[in-house]
């Protein structure tokens, strides 16, 4: 027995090795695609569009984002960068998308959305990601994010309503339920056009290669016209 | 304790050690296969070293060759533990081209990314530790 025991171990190692990796890639959600009638620009009255780079830019990257998820936060920062390089071709579109089972996920939205409507969304959502690490192990967020406001200068009394207004948790609500028609069932989700992000595009070199062909295609179409 | 026996003993804490490389390296194949170096330990340094074309050789993550490497010194140590020489004879050029690599990625990630990733620094230390053990292993005139 012990002669075979290092063989057996081996083996035993081997196969688990290979069966996490399987067992991870049978459990990954399909992929969708935008119907053409539900591209990004719709605006409604519970809408609130928050848009990065030239809103008349040729193409849209929808994103939809936990504030309190790591990934989020990496694709945030590389989605600026790319909005900046494509600039004027590209726009980005955040949609909120607070997963369940981040606790303080939600607060977070409601905060960005109490910001955009004294006109700083984005100064907020660059600052909750950059101290996400901060808020989401903090037991008081809502006097955390109420520093961050007073940081960019908004007006706290009305930025504290904000937060518990029906208009601001409309828009959350709105988002997530078009992400639910979209088919998105976790973030971060990413639109390129009308095409989503597929699993072995979320990395820099899958995300910028939808983008370059996205750009492309409105290029020639553009030139065809 | 007799040499034998520590001998036995630092072979064991190596496969310890390279399982843990292993379990390390396995999520980083299943990134990089996946395309899921986003989730990178919500670091936005790690997503762009695994991200970056050092990331991958031929096409073929780096990170999987790291996880083969390390099964390989795992089962190599284990039956060098077990007493098999042979084990221990082809264990010492697999952690020198193991050592060897990580001092080029830890030059990459300091010189030429200016980032580091935490997996791969984790997977560095290992390396590190695992080049030691043998180092430290006493050497015998084995059947």
């Amino acid at each position: 027995m012990k002669r075979h025991l290092p063989f057996v171990t081996a083996g035993v190692v081997a196969l688990t090795a290979l069966a996490g990796p399987l067992l991870c890639q049978t459990m990954r959600p399909s992929r969708v695609t935008i119907p053409g009638d539900q591209a990004a620009s719709a605006k409604r009255p519970a809408e609130s569009v928050h848009i990065r780079g030239n809103s008349n830019a040729t193409v849209t990257l929808e994103e939809f984002g936990d504030f309190e998820c790591p990934s989020c936060k990496n694709l945030a920062t590389f989605l600026d960068q790319m909005v900046k390089e494509y600039h004027p071709r590209v726009r980005l579109i955040f949609r909120n998308f607070p997963l369940p089972m981040h606790q303080h996920a939600r607060d977070a939205a409601l905060a960005a959305e109490a910001a955009g409507l004294q006109g700083h969304y984005w100064e907020m959502h660059d600052m909750l990601y950059r101290e996400q690490p901060v808020w989401s192990s903090s037991n008081d967020v809502r006097t955390l994010f109420i520093s961050y406001a007073e940081t960019l200068g908004l007006d706290l009394h009305q930025f504290k309503s904000d937060m518990e207004s029906d208009k601001v948790r409309g828009h959350i609500e709105f988002d997530q339920a078009r992400a639910k028609s979209l088919g998105v069932e976790t973030a971060p989700s990413l639109f390129v056009g009308k095409r989503e992000m597929d699993a072995n595009d979320r990395n820099p070199e899958g995300v910028r290669r939808l983008v370059d062909e996205a750009v492309k295609a409105k290029s020639s179409a553009s030139e065809k016209k | 304790m007799t040499v034998s026996r520590f001998r036995t003993i630092l072979y064991l804490v190596a496969a310890i050690v390279a399982l843990a490389g292993l379990a390390d390296a396995t999520y980083l194949s299943v990134q990089a296969f996946t395309g899921e170096t986003l989730s990178c330990g919500g670091s936005p340094d790690c997503f762009r070293v695994l991200g970056s074309s050092y990331s991958k050789v031929g096409g073929i993550p780096v990170a999987l060759v790291g996880a083969l490497a390390y099964f390989s010194v795992f089962s190599l140590a284990t039956f060098a533990a077990f007493g098999y020489a042979r084990a221990r004879i082809l264990l010492i050029p697999i952690i020198v081209a193991m050592f060897l690599a990580t001092l080029w990625f830890l030059y990459v990630q300091a010189f030429v990314l200016h980032a580091y990733c935490r997996y791969c620094l984790f997977s560095a230390a290992l390396t590190f530790l695992l080049a030691g053990l043998v180092i430290a292993v006493p050497s015998s005139q084995e059947r």
